[in-house]
């Protein structure tokens, strides 16, 4: 700790995990950097829609009447779709369109923009434009800084956080990644769709600032993955997520996957007339706990999507939140670390440990089997058919025939569907273990 | 499935910011790629950037790319792909409201 340092911590990437740290940082005292290689926070930011801010609720209590939302999600909608099918777990609530309020629509750039001026106000020193390419080492190899495509752009910290997304060359490079295979990741791809913001209004049925989100199971046929459709305030997106490993093999294209989703009946009445305002791609890393790096390593973190820390688990999609939760914890045990002089991974272990102790990795020990159980092929090729042929038995009057009951309906459409009841039996009892 | 392409995709394209920088930040070893059966890259990359050849290549031009990471991870070929981020301030920038 002898060398002379520009700052006490670097934090790379100004997402909601780098922003969270950087302000934690800046508020207990300590001179933090906050690199970004976008124009501006957020630039090169797109998710599937939506932001769960109750972790904000200490770090930026203002967030509910500064964060630059779109809506307030009331109606959240879980959709199985065949080609011709759909079945809709639709709730609606007053309650999360007031306080305390549950999910929000952003638009990325925007809201992580925003985050990223609460972390400047604090005191952090953002530097936009500036990729980080590498980290530094001294000369005993110890990490002591992270070099950058500026001249003279060396930046020496006492310590890093890599909060630098999905593909983190940095968490790389440290040797903290040993999951980095395929089928641990999914393609996102998104339009987003200008309508009026009255139209929208009345295709989802919903007022003011109120809006909708439906995650759609069996939205890309024959691939694992899903489909998402939720409103902006005068826009909508729609958009599919599609594992990587079988759009390697598919010959598929992502925009055509979208272009589906969008033909799609249960999907077609809500986008009707609308104009791509923008279309955007990102990768996810959908793979959970049992495929997350390293978290530590002498004198670095890793946070956020760095550390595939976005959850995947089919009833619940989030990531923004445990970005926010990560890059905060992150940033206590930074501080905790640089006060003791003691920025070894044996230190810095105390990071793992407090994840665990918190939502963020508790959250994702409970979920570990959820990723491979969603993306599996009974639930994404079979139990669409097999629920909606069910349903639609169910409510299909067969006068004069007499009614059978729906453990008859769903006899024969697993069977139809080659499902067998043992395979039923097994699933329900791992989405119990699972959600119960 | 194509059939259903609402748009053509330079209109696509067209609604996406992307601020061009002087270096390729992703270069294809065409080379390499002569010898790749599966090409997976053509048809997984969002922005369609890479385009077979006759001769068995892959062309590649890096001016519209989403900087997802998607072509380095489905390629099988060891040295086909080098992918690096842009520039500081250049590449793909996504829209505010």
């Amino acid at each position: 700790m002898s060398e002379p340092v520009d700052v006490d911590v670097i934090v790379v990437g100004a997402g909601p995990a780098g922003s969270a740290a950087a302000l934690t940082l800046a508020r207990s005292g300590r001179s933090v950097v906050l690199l970004e290689r976008g124009p501006f926070p957020g630039s090169k930011n797109m998710y599937g829609g939506v932001i769960y801010g109750r972790v904000l609720d200490r770090l930026v209590p203002e967030w509910i009447t500064e964060a630059p939302i779109q809506r307030w999600v009331t109606r959240r909608s879980t959709m199985m779709m065949t080609s011709t099918q759909a079945l809709t777990i639709d709730y609606r609530t007053e309650s999360w369109g007031e306080k305390p309020y549950n999910g929000a629509t952003a638009y990325r750039p925007d809201f992580d923009s925003w985050l990223a001026s609460k972390a400047v106000e604090a005191g952090a020193t953002l530097v936009t434009s500036t990729t980080a390419t590498g980290l530094l080492r001294d000369e005993g190899g110890k990490i002591c800084g992270v070099s950058t495509d500026r001249p003279d752009g060396d930046l020496r910290a006492k310590m890093v956080i890599a909060c630098d997304g999905v593909n983190s060359f940095l968490a790389k490079e440290a040797g903290l990644y040993h999951h980095g295979g395929v089928e641990h990741f999914t393609l996102g791809a998104k339009e987003t769709l200008s309508l009026p913001k009255s139209v929208i209004d009345d295709r989802f049925g919903v007022r003011g600032n109120h809006g909708v989100d439906i995650e759609i199971l069996g939205a890309t046929p024959g691939l694992a993955g899903g489909g998402f459709v939720y409103t902006n305030l005068d826009s909508i997106s729609v958009g599919i997520v599609v594992s990587l490993s079988d759009l390697q093999t598919a010959k598929v294209r992502p925009e055509e996957l979208i272009a589906n989703l969008k033909a799609h009946p249960a999907i077609a009445p809500l986008v009707e007339g609308a104009d791509v305002a923008e279309y955007s791609a990102h990768l996810i890393p959908e793979g959970g706990y049992k495929t997350m790096p390293e978290l530590y390593t002498d004198r670095m973190l890793v946070a956020g999507d760095a550390a595939c820390m976005c959850l995947a688990a089919g009833l619940w999609l989030e990531g923004v939140n445990f970005a926010i939760g990560a890059g905060e914890i992150a940033a206590q045990m930074a501080i905790e670390a640089v006060r003791d002089g003691d920025v070894s991974a044996q230190k810095l272990s105390g990071y793992q440990r407090r994840l665990e102790e918190s939502f963020v990795l508790a959250d994702h020990r409970k979920l570990a089997d959820a990723p491979e159980f969603i993306l599996g092929d009974r639930m994404q090729n079979q139990y669409p058919k097999v629920i909606c042929d069910a349903v639609e038995a169910m409510f299909t009057v067969s006068n004069p025939t007499p009614k059978a009951g729906l453990s008859q309906h769903m006899k024969a459409a697993a069977s139809k569907h080659g499902v067998k009841i043992r395979h039923l039996l097994k699933d329900a009892r791992t989405a119990s273990k699972l959600f119960g | 499935m194509s059939s259903f392409a609402d748009i053509d995709f330079e209109e696509r394209m067209a609604t996406v910011e992307f601020r061009v920088g002087t270096r390729a930040h992703i270069t294809v070893d065409s080379n390499v790629c002569r010898s790749c059966t599966t090409k997976s890259c053509v048809t997984c990359c969002p922005a369609d950037l890479f385009v077979p050849m006759s001769d068995g290549g892959i062309l590649f031009n890096y001016e519209h790319c989403f900087e997802c990471g998607t072509c380095y991870m489905v390629c099988n070929n060891e040295g086909a792909i080098n992918w690096t981020y842009p520039d500081g301030g250049q590449g793909v920038v996504f829209r505010r409201a």
